[in-house]
């Protein structure tokens, strides 16, 4: 499986920067998200105007951020607002995509980051919905990260914090969330999955490198949909690793 | 006569922490002082004036930045043990999770951003200290700040919709009037106390932001009394030749504390970064109960005021967190 020249965080990173098209609004959270908007404007979306939760919109990512607030948010950014500002835009359709995780999704892409256990005494008490909640409910297309396994994987989440496609085709709608919005894709650290047209369920895109199918299902706690052809991702290039190492994340806080 | 009537779809099963009293709170906004007085004070007497045990308080921050942390430190040491509030921090809300000042909770996000999950505050939840914890977005809590703001009972959103995070707040799903879609609407939250760290104020409590402002002005203008920290007291001249940069006006403003470095161990936007050794050994006690207990002696109830908070961190470390201007 991983490579010895890369780490499978490396490679998640890659993964999540090439979803993202230049030009294009995305939302960014803590973490992989950051690095990934950095490496995305440094390699094919130059002009990727990356909107944080507390009011930074088009920084320019040189320095990495350490939390969603931090002034390198707003690095000779464009607007430096509040979170008013940030939300509303997604909620009139500003934004495209919008970065998501958690401790469990379920095959609808429906996210669970509240409590591990059934309400009213959970077990183990998440740190909450964050963000995630509206990111999930108004951005147009969200790309969730996780590593994958038959735990995080779940037939059925036991809280769902964030809306994925809920419990099938025409849910959102009916719920009142904004149309044709949705889980896009869900990058792990075995492939990349895209949800099938009609059931809206979870379905094997693209394998990573050295990554066989029986695996991807093996860690997944509910049937994936395996298409007739299923892709294989290019491992990290090597100015992908160059730059990631040496340049946006030189103290190593992630990679 | 029109009998059409607005259909409930469905509630939240949260509870309300805090009543809609618009009536109540624009009397009270209506007796607040309105001229230009001079509001300074110490921590101390801040606290001690303006927060009685049981209140509502807010605390405005965005993770670890631009926290009013001598003001968090003095709530601690005044030693309130049954507040409500919001859940939405970091390194603030975990050190009220150890010191077991909060009951009730309109929560969030609390947690330690790229360190995860503190043990502390599981500790305080798990163990049923906080006794009612109810679900929001982030926006939507910000968004209820706002509602209550416009001085009015709810804000509609498309926010919460479809999720458990809906069902376990105190929102309401509704058929819009207008469109007939599902809409959620959001109860404005009046807060008895917000707290909140600015850049610079001048002593009426006009206030200046640099950088993002997070929910500053709608948490500040949902409050009925407002706590505010300055990095930096100035004259009301400087407010005046720069209105426009005036984020929260005097006469939201009960308390104007003088707090250099009020942030830290957290960061202030473009004054100085965040004390990440201080912060990383922070997260590392909460593992285990007596070193969050050593770690509040030493620095929370071991220290009279913020000056000797600053002495006891030194001088010196400060100098070399703060930004060198270009």
């Amino acid at each position: 499986m991983a490579d010895e020249r890369y780490s499978s965080t490396e490679l998640m990173i890659c993964l999540a920067s090439r979803t993202m098209a230049d030009s294009a609004t995305a939302f960014i959270g803590t973490g992989i998200p950051m690095l990934a908007a950095s490496l995305a404007q440094r390699m094919h979306a130059k002009n990727l105007t990356p909107v944080f939760e507390f009011g930074g919109t088009g920084a320019i990512l040189e320095k990495l951020p350490l939390a969603v607030g931090d002034m390198r948010t707003y690095n000779k950014g464009l607007h430096a607002a509040g979170i008013c500002t940030a939300m509303e835009a997604a909620q009139r359709g500003f934004i495209e995509y919008g970065f998501l995780g958690g401790a469990q999704i379920d095959t609808y892409g429906n996210l669970n980051s509240t409590v591990i256990g059934e309400q009213p005494s959970p077990k183990v008490r998440l740190p909450g919905s964050g963000g995630g909640n509206d990111v999930g409910s108004a951005c147009w297309r969200t790309i969730v990260i996780m590593r994958q396994s038959p735990r995080t994987f779940v037939s059925a989440v036991d809280f769902l914090t964030t809306p994925g496609y809920l419990d099938g085709p025409g849910a959102r709608e009916r719920a009142g969330l904004p149309a044709d919005t949705g889980p896009f894709r869900v990058v792990t650290d075995l492939c990349t999955l895209d949800f099938e047209e009609k059931s809206k369920r979870m379905r094997l895109l693209a394998l990573n490198p050295g990554v066989e199918p029986e695996q991807a299902q093996a860690a997944t706690g509910f049937e994936l949909i395996l298409p007739e052809e299923i892709g294989r991702n290019a491992e990290p290039s090597a100015e992908e690793l160059r730059l990631l190492r040496d340049e946006i994340d030189k103290d190593r806080l992630y990679i | 006569m029109n009998e059409r009537s607005l259909k409930i779809l469905e509630e939240g099963v949260g509870d309300l922490l805090t009543p809609i009293d618009l009536e109540a709170f624009r009397a009270h906004n209506r007796a607040k002082e309105k001229g230009l007085v001079d509001k300074r004070m110490s921590e101390k007497e801040a606290i001690r004036r303006f927060v009685d045990e049981g209140d509502y308080v807010g605390v405005e921050l965005y993770g670890t930045v631009r926290c009013p942390m001598s003001l968090t430190r003095e709530l601690i040491r005044a030693g309130y043990r049954s507040l409500r509030g919001v859940g939405q921090g970091v390194y603030e809300s975990d050190l009220f999770a150890a010191a077991d000042s909060f009951k009730a909770l309109d929560w969030t996000y609390i947690g330690l951003e790229v360190y995860g999950v503190s043990s502390n505050l599981r500790r305080a939840v798990e163990s049923g200290y906080v006794e009612n914890i109810v679900e929001w977005s982030n926006a939507a809590l910000a968004w209820r700040f706002k509602a209550a703001a416009m001085g009015v009972p709810f804000i509609p959103t498309r926010s919460m919709l479809g999720t458990d995070t809906f069902k376990f707040s105190a929102a309401k799903v509704v058929e819009c009037p207008f469109t007939g879609e599902p809409i959620c609407l959001l109860p404005a939250l009046i807060l008895d106390v917000g707290v909140i760290h600015v850049n610079r104020a001048d002593k009426h409590g006009n206030c200046q932001i640099d950088g993002i402002s997070g929910f500053a002005a709608e948490m500040a203008c949902a409050s009925r009394r407002v706590i505010v920290s300055a990095e930096e007291i100035v004259d009301t001249e400087t407010i005046r030749r720069a209105p426009d940069r005036t984020i929260i006006p005097w006469y939201v403003v009960d308390a104007v504390v003088e707090a250099p470095f009020g942030s830290h161990p957290g960061e202030m936007g473009g004054m100085y970064e965040r004390d990440e050794e201080h912060i990383r050994s922070y997260f590392e006690s909460t593992k285990d109960v007596e070193k969050v207990k050593a770690y509040l002696d030493k620095w929370v109830y071991g220290v009279e005021s913020h000056e000797a908070y600053l002495d006891l961190v030194g001088r010196e470390r400060l100098e070399e967190l703060r930004i060198q201007g270009d």
